[in-house]
């Protein structure tokens, strides 16, 4: 595990770097990933992925390898391992390898409480949402992925999927179409980490002067999915995602004519033109994995009171919030943290 | 007494294939085949009746034979191969006639079967994953097949909800591949050339030909009313099915993709009906569970859909076709089914 750390570009978290318990987790999980797969352990740089090389090797989705409950064998009429969501974990370890210098060297990430997210079981992350083209989802994604090494499913607006490449590209990803009966069936029958924004575009429209300043949690649908698939809700808290690609102003107009949720003119853009939109600041990241919350509610029921949803979407909204003030209240330097 | 059914469109594919698998079982005591052309299956049992699409001599058969069981597979789901107006008078008119005869006050019938399809759902950006049955679209309807197929279904729902007594089954079955059906996505993988929209990958889910059969067969045996979803297990992107199918991707743009295969159409290189561009933008899944937990059980997968066609296919193209066709023959029929030479029971 020590040599792969290096590779993947991880940074251990400061607070509990030799967690013996965590680390026999990870070890015991990639020892039985590269014995279902027959190869390398994902996204492990240690020899050539079977995408590289060009080998043939029957490589099944991680959702499958894990849990068997998309399909119990291997199909073997299959030629990719794109799995039932459109991800694909050759492609995964593609975008790791890439991502994983970025990582490492241009937001520096740095998590404190990883070990609070299951190694086992389902689970909804949550975390505030930042930057025009967010910064934050990849690096959640990376870094679960990297230390954890089990897969985490992206929720996003439907939009992704009218966007030719784009649309194709985040689904092979991880990205899935945020609809409840989606969410549902990640969490509860397949037992695997879904991640999602709940503030949404309000989020990532921001303008910089409300930089960390939580927006409305939507209608709560988030507490609402983990109480009826009976998992927790994992808030996390970014800092540092604000100010990779701080938005100036919004062009409406151009929006609407571009028919896009909304068009930013951000610092980036201001300094380095078009290529503005591609490049981020490096800002130092720092995430903050808080306490998970449960709800003691029967899962599986149609609806939940209203008003128990919103309360405990507010609750940890709040939660949220107070986790942020306190990690500025401790940030000296936007940079270097 | 054994079981008396009534298959709609025996001269079509799934009509033909349905009293085939019929006659093979002892408890069914007759089969009687509605269509509007000849049968093209060889057939031993069933007895033929010609009709027009429409069905308007139907009350009167069921009432002179006592059928307890309609499957009805005579519906259009590929718009390519009829006008709408033919589709209109098939699905829509056909599936009237049909319901009003089998609710007619004192009709011995006691379960109806109606092979619909997932092309109900639609294909549209705000789809979940996977789509139940209790689900609606959440696009627009906008090719006429959906419309005439929703169409169908809403008139079946009404006849299910004013005829409590009797078993209504419908199945939505997904796109359907195998060794011997013909539709666009066979056309075109036959032709080694498939449709796609530049920068658009989208999971698919197919049905193979025998489990559409077995799962006609299996509603028929056993008492499920509903509306039941079937599809082969899994998903697989659109690029994967030209991978297996052994064709090549032919990207069409993103914007108006329609007007750019019509010359491709227009000479037969491919075919491209409309109801195929929001499949192959967007993609569909169904859930398969409600049917499964029913206590049917599948053959092929998706993939193994695909691979069971590329096999046929390979087949095909080594020996030069498919072997010679069968050609119904009043005649003949009547000689081997009714004349005191023939020694029955033993292979003819």
């Amino acid at each position: 595990m020590s040599a792969d750390d290096g590779d993947t570009g991880t940074v251990r978290p400061a607070g509990h770097p030799d967690d013996a318990d965590l680390i026999e987790a990870i070890v015991e999980h990639a020892e039985a990933e590269s014995h279902a797969a027959g190869t390398g352990t994902v996204g492990r740089a240690a020899g050539p992925t079977p995408a590289l090389s060009g080998a043939t090797v029957s490589y099944l989705p991680v959702a499958t390898r894990r849990y068997g409950a998309v399909d119990a064998e291997v199909d073997d009429a299959r030629r990719s391992d794109v799995d039932e969501w459109g991800r694909s974990e050759r492609m995964r370890s593609v975008v790791r390898r890439l991502y994983g210098p970025m990582y490492k060297y241009w937001f520096r990430v740095e998590w404190d409480g990883l070990d609070k997210i299951p190694s086992d079981g389902g689970a909804l992350l949550i975390a505030n949402h930042a930057g025009a083209i967010p910064s934050d989802a990849p690096a959640i994604m990376h870094g679960i992925e990297t230390e954890l090494g089990r897969p985490v499913y992206g929720l996003a607006d439907y939009f992704f999927r009218t966007i030719p490449m784009v649309g194709t590209l985040w689904s092979r990803t991880g990205g899935v179409p945020a609809h409840p009966d989606n969410a549902y069936r990640l969490l509860h029958d397949q037992q695997q980490l879904a991640m999602v924004f709940p503030e949404g575009t309000k989020a990532t429209s921001k303008t910089y002067s409300d930089r960390y300043r939580l927006r409305r949690f939507g209608r709560g649908g988030f507490v609402e999915i983990a109480m009826r698939a009976g998992v927790p809700v994992i808030p996390i808290a970014v800092v540092g995602a604000e100010e990779s690609m701080p938005i100036l102003f919004r062009l409406p107009r151009v929006a609407k004519a571009l028919n896009l949720p909304y068009f930013p003119v951000t610092a980036n853009s201001l300094l380095l033109g078009p290529l503005g939109y591609v490049t981020y600041f490096p800002s130092k990241f720092k995430l903050r994995v808080l306490d998970p919350v449960t709800f003691d509610v029967e899962p599986g029921l149609e609806r939940y009171s209203r008003s128990r949803v919103m309360d405990e979407a507010e609750k940890i909204r709040a939660t949220m919030q107070d986790a942020l003030h306190d990690m500025l209240r401790e940030r000296r330097s936007v940079w270097f943290g | 007494m054994g079981r008396r059914v009534l298959v709609t469109g025996l001269d079509t594919f799934w009509g033909g294939r349905m009293a085939q698998a019929l006659e093979g079982k002892p408890d069914v005591e007759m089969i009687l085949g509605l269509g509007t052309k000849e049968p093209k299956v060889p057939l031993e049992r069933t007895e033929f009746v010609r009709s027009d699409q429409k069905y308007s001599i139907l009350s009167r058969i069921v009432r002179a034979t006592q059928v307890d069981t309609i499957v009805h597979t005579f519906l259009e789901t590929n718009s390519s191969a009829v006008s709408n107006r033919v589709l209109h008078e098939i699905n829509v008119i056909g599936t009237l006639n049909l319901l009003a005869a089998a609710g007619a006050a004192g009709a011995s019938v006691r379960k109806v079967i109606v092979k619909s399809s997932t092309h109900v759902y639609g294909a549209a950006e705000q789809d979940p994953t996977w789509f139940r049955e209790e689900d609606v679209r959440t696009g627009p309807v906008r090719t006429r097949l959906e419309r005439s197929l929703l169409e169908v279904e809403s008139l079946v729902r009404d006849f299910a909800e004013d005829n409590p007594h009797l078993a209504v089954t419908v199945l939505r079955f997904a796109n359907v591949l195998g060794t011997d059906i013909i539709t666009p996505i066979s056309y075109n993988l036959r032709k080694r050339v498939l449709p796609c929209i530049a920068g658009f990958d989208p999971l698919v889910q197919f049905v193979e030909e025998d489990d559409v059969v077995r799962a006609l067969e299996f509603v028929t045996a056993n008492r499920v009313p509903g509306v039941f979803n079937v599809a082969g297990e899994g998903k697989l992107p659109w690029s994967e099915v030209a991978s297996i199918g052994g064709a090549h991707l032919l990207p069409l743009p993103p914007f108006r993709p329609r007007l750019f295969a019509a010359p491709f159409e227009r000479v037969g290189a491919i075919r491209f009906p409309p109801e195929l561009e929001g499949l192959i933008r967007f993609g569909r899944g169904v859930d398969t569970s409600k049917l499964r937990e029913a206590g049917f059980e599948y053959r092929y997968s998706s993939a193994g859909t695909i691979r069971s066609f590329a096999q046929a296919n390979n087949l095909r193209r080594a020996t030069g076709g498919s072997g010679e066709e069968y050609r119904y023959e009043q005649d003949v029929e009547q000689f081997f089914r009714h004349s005191p030479t023939v020694v029955r029971g033993v292979d003819t």
